[in-house]
């Protein structure tokens, strides 16, 4: 039975990696930039959920549609100023100024919300543990529900991609940047889309990370965020299956080594391994083959 | 080449341009100078970074105590509180000793963590600044310093008295750990608390590490306690991480006896927290915001009053720490114009002589062993109620 | 398109041959940087002008300039991204601190100590950057930098678990995952996470400022060299290096375990400046703060990076007086630096408000506007 919790664990674990994965993945796709200030609009997200649920007493779910407002405004935001006058100067210079914007996040929240951490209130506050197998198995109702709003967030996002207008022209602007223009499709647009998808999605991450791990500081989303963009170099960059798959996966990974093997080195187990995935599959998992062109 | 000029003097320029406004922003200081002159007491601790609040409590507390010190004797000697930032990294650790040996501090209070500490102290003992650190509980802070005071407990002390008040309380206990190791505070504890426990013929049944405070998710480490059978936890870790596993602990069904020690001190204050979470736990802390005594009430209603909530332990020691360098400078008899290097030494000499100090995180007085080390009573207390009881 | 690359490949070739002069002068600009500097610095120390604050950073600023530089060579010479700088920094200080605290009862000479600690420390990171440099063959781009990102992360998970420690007949002694028993405090060289404590500090300014010498000495001249040639046209055009038979694993694997070892001397010269040192310290903040030096200082250009790293060491420090909005300033100057440095049509900007002064357009405003005065005092 310790199996099979630390799998679900694993998989809940696994799933938060998804959805921040699903940003990373998405604007990388897209613009062809790491976007490392993307684990701080977690945090943003979770510090502006926590204020909308606990001081103005509104219901978890309406807090959480708040603070994904916020973080689509955010991420728009971001884009415009600091990444769009970068554009097509190369990925080290966006690189870097996505680091200062990371900094620019956490101390910005350092100095709204204070050095204290917050313990975020659950979005299932009153909605008790799930016992089967004689109390041997429990599941919680976040690790549950987290692993349901993945997979729900995954289908949408795939037909969107596929079916509707904007998702293909996305595509379009992943694929070929300078055709898709030719071809009338607003770049800028695009962009600005995939950002607000990407930190709309960093919002509910956000939010359900801290409902099954509680606790909420400025710096609360900087390692999630690096673990994340391993998810989605594990799964692929770029591949919005992949970061489904590389999330759970390194999920899985990282609590059964730490449940099996050790917890000291469980970081480096994981890291290991997409070390070893990235040797025998050079585009991870899903990524697509790179054609050189000569 | 033009365009890599270019960019440099826009580089400089816009240092330039920051620097002119650091300039206009610097130079606040208060200048009024009193009869008895300034003292120039030095803070260093992370003000930034994933240790903030460890640093802004250590702070807060400072400058309250600073506050009154300077209230309650205009014509005596001023103090001169100066915190600086060194993001919980011993490197900017050492960067902020020698701002504040420049800006001429005279004495140190700090640095707040361990790992800073260390090689701040180093730094000090060269130098010859006398530094009492208020929270850097490692041993390795004093170690080959003679001029470096702790104001609370050494992790191995605190080590052997949890283990001791375990074997004394709870002789039938299967006794768990999770720890931090890369911490020092949290492995110190932890190796003197095990050790401590196996003389008194008890064992450890299950230990546990993390590697740092934004490890999140604790499910594997409680799923091999409750494996285990362990019914009480030993936490010598912060509170922000206990928060975390008894939040998990609870969302999985499990619930063990939880002690601590004075790390965990803070976490009913935590905005957010279901204290019932922590009913029950013991913890060993020199100081709680719900004591009762007259010093500690007005100490918290000042704090509440000033920053808009209850002060951690942190806080406390640092408020003691100004104190108790005040009173032993005072004892000295030297002027505020002495030498940073005169005043290590004629401090080293009080605390080495006897010096005793009294504060909110002793019941009793306080004392120095030439090593550095405090020698104060142990308090424990109970969290019963949402509220901490001393046992 | 073959045509393109041929043309593409005799340009870069005759650059090479023809501007020697350009690596002349790039030396010259280097070595100047750094005698001026020395000099500067040390004057100013002696004299008084320089207060202990910065004079405690002479050492840490040599060795992120020597980083800086090291770091050039495989993001600036050889094109590749690396985020796993830290890593070789990491290996390489923990190897001298142990060289260094081994070799005490035997070698009473520090200097000498020194020297032979950097050859170690160098050497272990050498293996370590051939390590990791062979998955490097078969990555491109952006899946390389996640590797070294991995690396960095992982060297820094194993330092939490090494133990070393002297026993009572100084005999070097190691454990993994605990504490050794019988040793006490002082006989401890690394103890997991929290790292060493008790180092005697070894580095002087001056020996840091010879191991930069040294570092650009080997970047310079690795870059002045027929390998150093053959690195930068396969960065340039890969396929075309390969079709003209470069051994591209070869050449990419050189910058990397050159780079890897210069940055493993810096670490071990980083190291032996604090009485005390964590392997957190060698965390992906570290190894983006050295990138954000290389890339600052324009990519590929040496004494750039070299500048770039020393502004940048001491900027958090200058920027003490903003208290508590310290960190933030560092940031927003980051970012206005960046977009400063590279944004095209900024830089357009300026030059055409070199060329004819005429009053904006009413759209930028702020910020645009004080730069663009910057931009014209320097012209």
């Amino acid at each position: 039975m310790g199996f099979l919790t630390n799998l679900i664990s694993g998989l809940s674990l696994g799933s938060v990696y998804a959805i921040i994965a699903l940003g990373y993945t998405m604007v990388y796709g897209i613009s062809k930039m790491l976007n490392f200030a993307h684990g701080d609009v977690i945090m943003i997200g979770g510090y502006v959920s926590f204020i909308f649920s606990m001081y103005m007493g509104m219901n978890g779910w309406i807090s959480l549609a708040i603070a994904m407002v916020a973080c689509t405004v955010l991420g728009i935001l971001i884009e415009r100023l600091a990444y769009r006058p970068l554009r097509g100067t190369g990925s080290l210079a966006v690189l870097i100024t996505a680091i200062g914007v990371s900094y620019f996040l956490q101390n910005a929240a350092l100095l709204i919300w204070g050095a204290n951490p917050r313990v975020f209130p659950s979005l299932f506050e009153g909605v008790s543990t799930i016992h089967a197998a004689g109390g041997k198995l429990s599941l919680s109702p976040v690790s549950l529900f987290t692993i349901l709003a993945n997979i729900i967030i995954m289908i949408i996002l795939t037909l969107f991609v596929s079916k509707t207008k904007a998702g293909k022209a996305m595509r379009a602007v992943s694929e070929d940047n300078g055709a898709a223009q030719l071809m009338g499709i607003n770049v800028n647009q695009s962009i600005s889309l995939t950002f607000a998808i990407g930190s709309g999605l960093a919002a509910v991450a956000g939010v359900l990370m801290c409902s099954a791990y509680p606790v909420l500081m400025p710096t609360t989303g900087a390692m999630p965020g690096i673990k994340a963009f391993t998810a989605a170099v594990f799964g692929g960059i770029g591949s919005i299956p992949g970061a489904m798959i590389g999330g759970l996966i390194l999920g899985v990974i990282e609590i059964f080594s730490r449940a099996y093997i050790s917890t000291e080195l469980s970081d480096a187990i994981v890291f290991g391994c997409l070390i070893i995935v990235l040797l025998v599959k050079p585009t991870g998992l899903l990524g697509k083959k790179i054609n050189e062109k000569v | 080449m033009k365009n890599t000029f270019k960019k440099f003097a826009i580089i400089a320029l816009s240092c330039m341009m920051v620097f002119a406004l650091a300039a206009c922003g610097g130079g606040g200081g208060s200048s009024e100078s009193s009869g008895a002159g300034e003292l120039h007491i030095g803070g260093i601790g992370p003000l930034t970074g994933p240790a903030a609040l460890y640093g802004q409590a250590v702070k807060n507390g400072a400058e309250i105590a600073v506050k009154e010190i300077n209230e309650a004797n205009p014509d005596g000697v001023q103090i001169v509180f100066d915190m600086q930032d060194d993001e919980h990294d011993p490197e900017k650790s050492v960067n902020a000793y020698n701002t504040l040996v420049d800006d001429g501090m005279q004495v140190l209070v700090g640095t707040v963590t361990s790992a800073p500490c260390t090689a701040v102290s180093a730094e000090a003992y060269a130098n010859r600044t006398f530094a009492l650190t208020p929270s850097a509980s490692a041993t390795s802070v004093v170690e080959g310093n003679d001029n470096v005071f702790q104001l609370c407990f050494q992790d191995p002390q605190q080590g052997q008295i949890a283990a001791e008040y375990i074997a004394k309380n709870f002789p039938d206990a299967v006794v768990g750990a999770i720890y931090n190791n890369s911490d020092n505070y949290s492995s110190g504890i932890f190796d003197a608390f095990k050790k401590a426990l196996g003389e008194k013929g008890m064992s450890v049944a299950a230990e546990e590490a993390f590697a740092s405070d934004d490890n999140a998710d604790f499910s594997a480490q409680l799923n091999k306690m409750k494996n285990a059978n362990v019914d009480l936890l030993f936490l010598p870790i912060y509170y922000t991480p206990a928060s975390n596993i008894m939040k998990q602990a609870h969302d999985m069904g499990y619930a063990p006896k939880y002690f601590g020690c004075d790390g965990l001190d803070g976490i009913l204050a935590l905005e957010g927290f279901d204290t019932a979470l922590a009913e029950g736990a013991l913890l060993l802390t020199p100081f709680s915001a719900d004591a009762e005594d007259e010093a500690t009430q007005a100490f918290v209603s000042a704090y509440q009053e000033a920053y808009g909530e209850k002060p951690i332990q942190f806080a406390a020691d640092a408020y003691d720490c100004i104190y108790t360098v005040y009173n032993c400078f005072n004892e000295t008899g030297l002027g505020t114009d002495a030498s940073m290097e005169e005043i290590c030494e004629a401090m080293i000499e009080k605390f080495n002589g006897g010096f005793t100090a009294t504060g909110l995180t002793a019941s009793g007085d306080m004392k120095w062993a030439p090593t550095g080390e405090v020698e104060k009573a142990p308090k424990i207390y109970l969290i019963q109620d949402g509220k901490y009881v001393e046992q | 398109m073959a045509e393109r690359i041929l043309k593409n490949i005799s340009t870069r070739g005759l650059k090479n041959a023809v501007k020697g002069n350009e690596y002349r002068k790039e030396a010259l600009i280097s070595y100047g940087i750094l005698i001026i500097g020395y000099i500067v610095l040390q004057l100013g120390a002696s004299v008084g002008l320089i207060g202990k604050h910065l004079q405690g950073q002479f050492v840490p600023i040599c060795v992120y300039v020597a980083l800086a530089i090291s770091l050039n060579l495989v993001v600036g010479i050889s094109g590749e991204l690396s985020l796993g700088h830290a890593g070789f920094m990491a290996v390489g200080a923990f190897t001298g601190i142990i060289v260094m605290r081994v070799l005490e009862p035997h070698l009473g000479i520090m200097p000498i100590r020194l020297i032979i600690a950097l050859i170690f420390a160098a050497i272990m990171a050498a293996i370590a950057g051939f390590i990791i440099g062979v998955p490097i063959l078969s990555l491109r781009g952006d899946y390389l930098a996640i590797v070294t990102l991995a690396f960095g992360e992982i060297v820094r998970n194993f330092m939490n678990v090494l133990y070393f420690a002297l026993d009572e007949n100084d005999h070097l002694k190691f454990a993994f995952n605990h504490t050794i028993d019988g040793i006490t405090n002082d006989q401890r060289i690394l103890t997991g996470a929290i790292g060493a404590t008790g180092v005697t500090k070894a580095a002087t300014f001056t020996g840091a400022m010879l191991l930069t010498a040294f570092t650009l000495f080997v970047v310079l001249n690795l870059k002045n060299s027929k390998q150093g040639r053959a690195i930068m046209a396969i960065r340039d055009n890969r396929i075309a290096g390969e079709s003209i038979g470069l051994d591209v694993r070869k050449y990419k694997l050189m910058a990397f375990v050159v780079s890897a070892a210069l940055a493993g001397m810096a670490g071990c010269m980083f190291g032996q400046n604090y009485s005390t040192l964590a392997p957190v310290k060698f965390n992906f903040n570290t190894s983006i703060l050295i990138l954000v030096f290389v890339v600052l200082g324009g990519i590929g250009n040496i004494w750039g990076g070299m500048i770039a790293a020393a502004l940048l060491t001491i900027l958090p420090e200058a920027f003490r007086q903003f208290a508590d909005y310290r960190m933030l300033t560092y940031a927003i100057v980051l970012i206005l630096v960046m977009i400063g440095t590279y944004n095209p049509t900024f830089k357009a900007r300026i030059n055409s408000v070199i060329d004819k002064i005429k009053p904006k357009k009413k759209k930028d405003s702020g910020k645009k506007n004080k730069k663009s005065k910057s931009g014209k005092e320097v012209a």
